[in-house]
């Protein structure tokens, strides 16, 4: 359980960032509670890790514009005792609690989360979900992705060799947002076996603009789409039934595919309830 | 002093200021807490260097070539070393024993010769300067390997066709053993009703909280080996480094200090320590190696993995008639030396149905070889098992006939006045108190208010189960559990208790310390006897150049073995010291005795003189005691059992939960343990180990798996994948106790260790039953009870 040798630098900026990464084989370092295991189990061999632990701004939580701006290096903690985002990004909010547990909370950032992109992770399918977007720094200077592009296939996003992801944007919550958020592990902290983050505009009694992203059941977090109109049609059972088209869980070790399916269905009906409440 | 000399109700153990069943802090506690430990781990050596293992990724597979040239020139690297080249040092090893008639196995080597029998085996050791550099090199060390199949799965490893993974031995069955006792078929004939069904235990490990570790040290001047070594035995592993390694037992040291948790898993030969000690040996310096969490999943020993077919027969009224098992396990490719890996197989058949009043038994265990990390004795060997197989038979033929399960076991345990008595096994039982300790559990839970709740609750639509498990445990063994079979494994233990100069006592045990309290234990025992403070008795484990010759810590025996040698210490301590005393004072010893560290007049306590004050003459003015009297301020005493093989505990569980019928999940809400260890010495160290076992008990009931696929990988070997019981899912976990000394002994203690696992995943099985049964499903017999297993049988999931 000890890394293969690599070279290590401390990024100044984002544009330090950006240009140690230009070496072959380079790695953004963050709160490294991913990275650091992997390394030690030699799952990867970077040539240099680029610490951005020191670089400043970018663990600033912000609103402007109806949007919520997360900074990378925003630690959960800090978003978990953040008064902003518990009002304006609720999914977040109770988003949070169930990753890992308080000493990974404690080092894990917002953007490490994101830019891993565990497809059993929670803040990857808030930020889908909410429909938020990514603000990206490279050799080109800033671009932002929308999260529906954002995420591309196991541990794959847009983010090429020599990005930096910087922020995450969500849209702030409004009167009329509604959110719900369930996930099932078997031991507290652990990666959900299945979870559900979604997101919806009231509309009186209907839903409208409704986002089911599951999580834990693909390479990615995955949007059921039919069950998202069913839902926005008021028909649940439809939705429930859906599932078994918009959703292809593969068997792991800690369920199959079919039980990961029937408990899809069990989020649903317990979320679908959850989108009905509005906020206190 | 003895009994006979006690006022009446008084025993030995009733002495003044007696330490016997009281929860006093552990003279250790504040060392260990405050990080100033001495683990294997922070053992550092001069010159010391780090072992680490290429290891075979396949789980059957000859070693066509190794190519060490480049992983030998990474600078820092000392040593690249292949299997072959590690024979010369170390002869391999063959885990049989001669009371298991007919077990065989393999000869198994340090590092693997020519073929590599599961994933994980050594087949390269790299040493370098420190463990990174090994690492390093250790992936750049080029095996050639072609695959052979792999033998994987145990119901099919005795098939024609499936290949023999020792050709030498003939086939791939290990051990078997059978056991018909009364007339089971004319009794299940009789019966009323039969049920029959297959229980599936899973294959799970001990996970410790430190890993498996060696330094061992070969000093080419002296022609002495140190070991420091986190093993539970001490002596058995002195004996066996000297044997494979061709020394005297006087040239290999053993230093075992402190030790961060075992639970049965450091108690075994294994094959990287071995390399360890035969690279020091090999290259004349100290060589450290401690697994890591990656490599301990796939060498730390396994066990479980059980296939039981079983059988119960009752009358309508609630008797049991008869009960059958065919028990079959999958043990890896070698049967783990020197304890083999057929006892726990052996056990299941001497256990079950060991609680009940029931003649009729027939059993047969058939023990496997596979390709698959080896499997051996872990807590509680063998009895969760034969619990889970008992008493989940037991509450489904209640359920059958429509009796509470408390009643059937009423009607069906074993008198308390029946003793002493034997199993149909042929297990030999002293004294036990099912009856009592039933119903002090059902005391304790209150279990008729927990049943009306359960039926309101229902009636709400949450399903809340009810479970138990009543069992016997095996604890303080005999020569009759290795020694007879030919193992070089202590039963008996000892005890040096020695004066100093200051009238503070010193004592060597032979017993070890895991971080479950035996050192308290023994200090508790010595300080009663001899009759000084806790604070003045220093307890000194694990040094094979020191201690007396014992076989250390396991099966439950150090309170009840090592703990009597050190009370009969203690005693002809005191009887020496008094002998001095008397000389000093001009009496009589019988009229003297040491209370509070002075010695003291017998009937009134008033003082005589202090221990410090006799340890003075003894030691400084000897000139002033009688002309040809010697003092003779150390005492030894060693102690085994002799008139039963083991002291047989008992007691019962209960399990209260809740399941989640729509997700399959299971809610632990309150578990409660009612156990007879005999005299408690600390009631809070016993209670603490029947926690911890519980917790193990719902690891192996509920989360615990080793999942290996059909080519015999293991595919969840992290700790984030294999889930090992955490303390936000536990419940509370209430502990009573029922006092059956065992009359073998003085301190009449017995073992309190393997009780919490025994009884555990039964009680929790039977619950989730019990919450599952008006539903209609069908009966879970399968542990791991994950919520795919409880939604299949709600048929809510294929």
């Amino acid at each position: 359980m000890k890394p293969a040798p690599f070279d290590y630098a401390r990024a100044r900026s984002v544009e330090h960032a950006v240009e140690l990464l230009g070496r072959e084989g380079a790695r953004v370092l963050a709160g490294g509670q991913s990275l650091i295991a992997t390394l030690n189990m030699r799952l990867s061999h970077p040539s240099l890790l680029v610490d951005i632990n020191e670089v400043t701004g970018l663990d600033r939580i912000a609103r402007r514009n109806g949007h919520i701006e997360i900074g990378a290096l925003v630690r959960h903690v800090q978003a978990e005792r953040s008064a902003e985002i518990a009002q304006t990004a609720p999914l977040v909010a109770r988003a949070l609690p169930h990753i890992g547990h308080p000493a990974i909370r404690n080092r894990g950032t917002i953007g490490g989360s994101i830019a891993f992109a565990d497809p059993a992770a929670e803040l990857p399918a808030c930020l889908l979900a909410l429909d938020g977007e990514v603000e990206i720094a490279g050799p080109a200077g800033k671009r932002t992705v929308k999260a529906d592009d954002f995420f591309q296939g196991l541990f794959e996003t847009a983010l090429g060799p020599r990005d930096v992801l910087i922020a995450i944007r969500l849209p702030a919550a409004t009167h009329d947002t509604r959110v719900g958020f369930a996930e099932l592990a078997r031991r507290h902290g652990d990666y959900a076996m299945v979870g559900l983050a979604a997101a919806a505009r009231a509309n009186g009694t209907k839903l409208t603009d409704v986002r089911l992203v599951f999580f834990g059941v693909g390479s990615t977090p995955v949007r059921a789409r039919d069950a998202e109109a069913a839902l926005a049609a008021g028909d649940l059972e439809a939705g429930v039934k859906a599932l078994a088209r918009n959703l292809d869980p593969p068997d792991d070790v800690q369920a199959t595919g079919a039980v990961k399916k029937h408990l899809a269905g069990v989020l649903l009906r317990r979320v679908a309830r959850q989108l009905t409440e509005a906020p206190q | 002093m003895n009994d006979r000399d006690l006022p009446a109700g008084l025993t030995a153990l009733d002495r003044p200021n007696s330490y016997i069943g009281r929860s006093v802090a552990r003279p250790n506690l504040a060392r260990l807490t405050q990080g100033r430990g001495q683990y294997v781990s922070d053992v550092v050596l001069p010159r010391m260097a780090h072992a680490a293992f290429v290891r075979s990724p396949h789980a059957h597979a000859r070693i066509k070539q190794i190519n060490t040239d480049a992983a030998k020139r990474v600078p820092g690297v000392i040593a690249v070393v292949t299997g072959a080249e590690l024979a010369t040092v170390c002869t391999p090893w063959v885990g049989v024993l001669t009371h298991l008639k007919g077990l065989k196995s393999a000869p198994q080597h340090a590092v693997a010769v020519e073929r590599a029998c599961w994933q994980g085996e050594a087949v390269v050791a790299v040493v370098a300067r420190t463990r990174a550099l090994a690492e390093d090199a250790a992936e750049l060390v080029e095996v050639e390997y072609e695959e052979l199949p792999a033998v994987t799965d145990a119901e099919t490893a005795l098939d024609k066709a499936t290949p023999v993974i020792h050709p030498d031995l003939g086939d791939n069955l290990t051990f078997e053993r059978t056991l018909d006792a009364g007339q089971v078929d004319k009794a299940l004939n009789e019966s009323d009703a039969v049920v029959e069904t297959t229980f599936l235990f899973g294959r799970h490990t001990g996970v410790t909280n430190e890993p498996r570790a060696a330094v061992a040290d070969w000093n080419e001047g002296a022609q002495r080996l140190t070991v420091h070594h986190g093993t539970q035995a001490p002596h058995m592993m002195q004996n066996i480094f000297a044997k494979h390694l061709g020394l005297a037992e006087h040239q290999v040291r053993v230093v075992t200090n402190d030790v961060g948790g075992s639970f049965g898993i450091k108690v075994h030969v294994y094959a990287d320590e071995m390399a360890t000690v035969a690279l020091s040996k090999l290259l004349k310096r100290p060589v450290k190696y401690v697994a890591d969490r990656i490599e301990s999943f796939v060498t730390d020993i396994h066990a479980r993995d059980h296939r039981v077919k079983a059988r119960i027969g009752v009358t309508k009224d609630g008797r049991i008639t008869a009960f059958e098992i065919d028990d079959l396990t999958g043990i890896g490719p070698y049967s783990v030396y020197p304890r083999t890996s057929g006892i726990e197989a052996n056990q299941i058949v001497n256990l079950v149905g060991g609680p009940y009043a029931c003649p009729n038994y027939r059993a047969r265990a058939r023990v496997v070889f596979q390709n698959k990390n080896v499997m051996c004795q872990y807590r509680a060997v063998g009895h969760p098992i034969a619990t889970a197989v008992t008493e989940g038979l037991v509450e489904l033929a209640a359920a059958k006939i429509g009796i509470d399960p408390v009643e059937v076991r009423r009607k069906n345990l074993i008198a308390d006045e029946a003793y002493p008595c034997g199993s149909a096994a042929g297990l030999k039982f002293e004294k036990l108190s099912h009856h009592a300790s039933l119903d002090k559990l059902i005391a304790m839970m209150d279990y008729d208010r927990l049943r009306r709740d359960q039926a309101a609750a229902r009636a709400r639509g949450i399903h809340r189960g009810i479970g138990f498990a009543a069992f016997i445990e095996v604890t303080n063994p005999s020569a009759a559990f290795y020694g007879v079979g030919g193992a070089r494994i202590s039963s008996q233990d000892g005890a040096t208790v020695r004066l100093d100069a200051q009238g503070a006592v010193i004592c060597h045990t032979g017993v070890t310390e895991q971080g479950q309290g035996s050192e308290a234990v023994i200090a508790q025992v010595v300080a009663t006897s001899f009759g000084v403070p806790l604070d003045r008795v220093r307890v000194i484990t694990g040094d094979t150049d020191n201690t007396p010759y014992g076989g250390g810590t396991w099966a439950s025996r150090a309170a009840g073995i090592g703990g009597e040698a050190a009370w009969q210490a203690g005693k002809a301590l005191r009887a020496n010291v008094l002998a001095v005393a008397a000389s000093i004072l001009q009496a009589e010893p019988k009229a003297l005795d040491i209370r509070a560290a002075a010695v003291v007049d017998a009937d009134t306590g008033r003082e005589r003189i202090g221990l410090d004050e006799v340890a003075r003459i003894a030691y400084f003015r000897p000139d002033t005691l009688p002309p040809g009297f010697q003092a003779e301020l150390m005492a030894t005493r060693h102690y085994v059992p002799r008139a039963w093989p083991f002291a047989f505990t008992n007691g019962i569980q209960a399990s209260h939960l809740e399941v989640d019928t729509d997700t399959g999940f299971v809610t632990l809400l309150d578990h409660w343990v009612v156990e007879d260890c005999g005299t408690v010495i600390n009631p809070q160290l016993v209670d603490e180990q029947i926690r911890g076992g519980v917790v193990q008990g719902i690891g192996a009931a509920l989360f615990e798996h080793c999942l290996y696929d059909a080519q015999g990988q293991l595919l969840n070997g992290n700790m984030a994948d294999y889930l090992v019981p955490m303390a936000a899912e536990m419940p509370d976990i209430q502990v009573g106790h029922v006092v059956t000394p065992t009359g073998d002994s003085e301190i009449g203690a017995k073992g309190a260790g393997e009780a919490g696992t025994a009884g555990a995943p039964g009680a929790v099985m039977n619950a989730v039953n019990d919450a599952l049964r008006p539903l209609g499903a069908r009966s879970i017999t399968v542990m791991p009870i994950t919520p795919g297993v409880v939604l299949q049988a709600l048929g809510k999931s294929e």
